[in-house]
């Protein structure tokens, strides 16, 4: 006879785990992805093959090093890298772009703790500090190849610097046809790969919606373009792709609808009165720092009833 | 407000399996503790002759539960046995010789008011036989009885695989309702509500049928979202009360009964037929033919599943009740008990444990919690072993529902982790009591 097992209850799991879940979040990326290479032509795809390649190599070199479990099989850093790539210029070097990915997997994600630790996007905080150092490459918008408008600004700057001419049509904002980084562009494939993610349950629709709807009514009470600010910049990639990572942002209902709104309240500020034309990447950021007092603000009550001694 | 819960594969394959009665094993070994309180003292010795229905363990206290002999047959020795739990307590193995003879002095009990009713009750043996096993008398045994607005019969039956109470309304139903009409009589209940859930179409239509006959009987259909049976989750979703943490459903003014124990207990007050049998589902993916079997109190294990049909494969764990709560067994050798609903045997496939990986902070476990504990910041405050953050979490309010680790992507021991948790807030507690009586004096 051989031995029983025996364990705590309960004694079957869900289907769900670590690695489908970052799976879908893959597969609803890819949609961006093809838009990309269409958009930007082949060099898309080298940039976000380096990308996700170093992701996953310095992940893997790293938790070698400190003798930790190794992780890369649970897709996280693929994520990492892919939504590294779309934040990038199609130009950037490639030196470059292993070295944001560096960033991203080994100071933001892994020293400090790794996996569903780090208090920041990693892809986030890496484009920003990539945005710092490399100012000069992390703008070099180029003209898409299969452009209906000559400018090479985004739809933002040029919104920004009030120059008409610039701005592209809402039909290539939907689609993407215009400058900007090579992910972010084409809001019908992020919205299709949001889609994707809220039907198969990796998200809820509370940080979308509330980020989406603050930055529309924002703009609306400034007097811009509703439409053009929304469809524009990295709103749609932030709001479905990077303002719901799981470690970084709250988990309760509340806390993502606050989570939502204040990144839409961020991203408006530095739109209409910052320096920058784009604010999507600071505001979720900031809101990431904010992440563990929104969660202790938004905390689940314990169903005590009125509690007897 | 909708509590949360999760959706788990129902696998109910015996819902249409009328029980079968099974061959009287060779012996039974009858643990003296099967409920919840001290363990009845054992009043039989080695070589006594018993008959089905004999007292052989007394009960000890007043939370305690009298046990009776499930065969007839002679008392082989009165042995000390570990239990699943791993705790040792006194039990009696009987040599069952197959006559099955009714103890003769067994009558119907004469019941006639509220107290006499509560004695029959405590006679009876009965103990919740939804899993829980908590001497039925006590709970019925209401002081002020004007305190209960209603009675909540708990037929959600939300674990996989059992189908025992289900068999119970569809088989038993009469005597369900005997029960409802026994509580009116002796307990002045006027309100009675049952919850079933809605995988049960047969059992709710039977239920339905009946209580249109019946004065104060509400069938509440539940969805099927695991843990509908859950004490606190029933009685919300059917009055609307919360249950006050460290408190009883009968502050919020509801008595809480599993349908089969209502059953059994009509039943006893008709024949005087102690609880001696159980009906129990046999299932899980080692099963060959997953079945319904009535089987005296006290069978092995090993007896109940080879009566059942027998196994295909070797198994690598076995259940006391479902998979979301249920309890591994030791050994094979394990009794059937009296609060035991099913036997779930599982192959090695079933039974691999999955792997558990790092917390991603998703939440999901805090999002379908039905209580809205946070079990990932228990483990947190566990790690810490802080008993201040892990008494804010209220961890001593979880009922080890299961839905946490189950939904968990990372595959954590979430519900290993708050039982640890509370022995540690246990701890904290006494500690926190002994150091302020320390400064009164």
């Amino acid at each position: 006879m051989n031995k029983l097992i025996s364990s705590v209850s309960p004694h079957v799991s869900g289907k769900r785990t670590t690695q489908n879940i970052m799976l879908d979040v893959v597969i609803a990326l890819l949609p961006a992805a093809v838009a990309s290479v269409i958009i930007f032509g082949w060099r898309s795809l080298l940039v976000i093959g380096v990308c996700v390649a170093s992701c996953m190599l310095s992940e893997f070199l790293f938790e070698k090093l400190c003798r930790r479990e190794n992780t890369v099989l649970d897709l996280s850093s693929v994520v990492t890298g892919m939504l590294l790539a779309f934040n990038l210029p199609v130009t950037i070097p490639i030196w470059q772009a292993v070295l944001g990915s560096v960033i991203a997997i080994v100071v933001v994600k892994q020293l400090f703790g790794g996996i569903g630790q780090n208090f920041a996007n990693p892809a986030i905080t890496a484009r920003i500090i990539m945005m710092t150092a490399f100012s000069g490459t992390m703008t070099a918008w180029v003209t898409p190849e299969i452009a209906d408008v000559v400018s090479s600004a985004t739809p933002l700057a040029a919104a920004a610097k009030g120059n008409k001419d610039g701005m592209p049509s809402y039909l290539s904002l939907f689609l993407g046809t215009h400058g900007g980084c090579l992910g972010e562009t084409c809001a019908l494939a992020l919205i299709l790969g949001g889609i994707y993610l809220l039907a198969r349950g990796v998200i809820s629709w509370h940080t979308p919606v509330a980020f989406i709807a603050t930055v529309a009514v924002m703009s609306f009470l400034c007097g811009k373009d509703v439409l053009y600010q929304v469809l524009s910049g990295g709103l749609m990639i932030g709001a479905f792709f990077m303002a719901t990572d799981y470690a970084t942002t709250p988990s309760t209902k509340w806390g993502k609808v606050i989570f939502g709104i204040g990144c839409g309240l961020i991203t408006i500020l530095i739109r209409f009165w910052g320096n920058l034309p784009e604010g999507v990447s600071f505001s979720i950021l900031l809101m990431n720092i904010l992440t563990p007092y929104i969660s202790k603000l938004t905390q689940n009550k314990p169903l005590t009833g009125g509690v007897k001694a | 407000m909708k509590l949360h819960g999760i959706r788990v594969p129902h696998k109910k394959n015996t819902a249409e399996c009328a029980p079968v009665r099974m061959a009287v094993p060779a012996s039974v070994t009858i643990p003296m503790s099967m409920h919840i309180g001290k363990p009845a003292k054992a009043v039989v010795k080695r070589g006594d002759k018993v008959k089905v229905g004999q007292l052989i363990g007394e009960a000890d206290g007043f939370v305690s539960s009298n046990i009776y002999s499930s065969v007839s047959g002679t008392v082989q020795k009165v042995d000390e046995m570990t239990a699943s739990n791993g705790a040792k307590i006194a039990c009696v193995v009987i040599a069952a010789d197959g006559q099955q003879e009714i103890f003769e002095e067994i009558v119907p009990p004469k019941v006639k008011d509220f107290d006499s009713f509560i004695s029959a009750v405590r006679a009876s043996g009965a103990v919740g036989l939804g899993g829980a096993g908590f001497p039925t008398f006590i709970k019925l045994g209401v002081k002020d009885l004007s305190k209960i607005d209603a009675v909540v019969i708990n037929a959600a039956e939300c674990e996989p695989y059992i189908t025992s109470d289900t068999r119970t309304m569809l088989d038993k139903g009469e005597y369900v309702f005997k029960g409802i009409e026994a509580l009116k009589k002796y307990m002045g209940v006027k309100r009675f509500i049952i919850g079933i859930e809605n995988n049960k179409k047969a059992a709710v239509q039977k239920m339905q049928a009946l209580a249109a006959q019946t004065d104060g009987v509400e069938i509440h259909v539940l969805p099927s979202v695991y843990p509908q049976g859950g004490e606190k989750v029933l009685v919300y979703n059917t009055v609307r009360k919360i249950i006050p943490k460290g408190g009883l459903p009968l502050d919020v003014g509801v008595i809480v009964i599993n349908v089969t124990t209502l059953a059994f207990i009509a039943e006893y007050l008709e024949t005087g037929i102690p609880l001696v049998e159980k009906c129990v589902t046999v299932d899980g993916s080692a099963v060959k033919e997953p079945k319904n079997v009535i089987v005296p109190i006290g069978t092995p294990i090993e007896a109940l599943i080879e009566g059942a049909g027998g196994l295909k494969c070797d198994p690598a764990k076995v259940l006391y009740g479902g998979p979301m709560m249920g309890i591994a067994v030791p050994s094979l050798a394990e009794p059937v008990l009296k609060n035991t609903n099913a036997v779930i045997v599982m192959d090695e496939k079933e039974a691999k444990p999955p792997k558990t990986t790092p917390c991603i902070s998703c939440g999901a476990c805090l999002n379908h919690c039905p209580l809205r504990l946070d079990p990932r910041a228990i483990a947190r405050a566990y790690k810490l072993q802080s008993g201040e953050d892990l008494e804010k979490l209220c961890v001593d309010l979880c009922m080890e529902c299961g839905c946490c680790s189950y939904i968990c992507p990372a595959n954590r021991p979430l519900v290993q982790t708050n039982k640890l948790a509370k022995i540690k807030l246990r701890e904290y507690a006494a500690s926190k009591k002994a150091e302020q009586e320390k400064e009164e004096k």
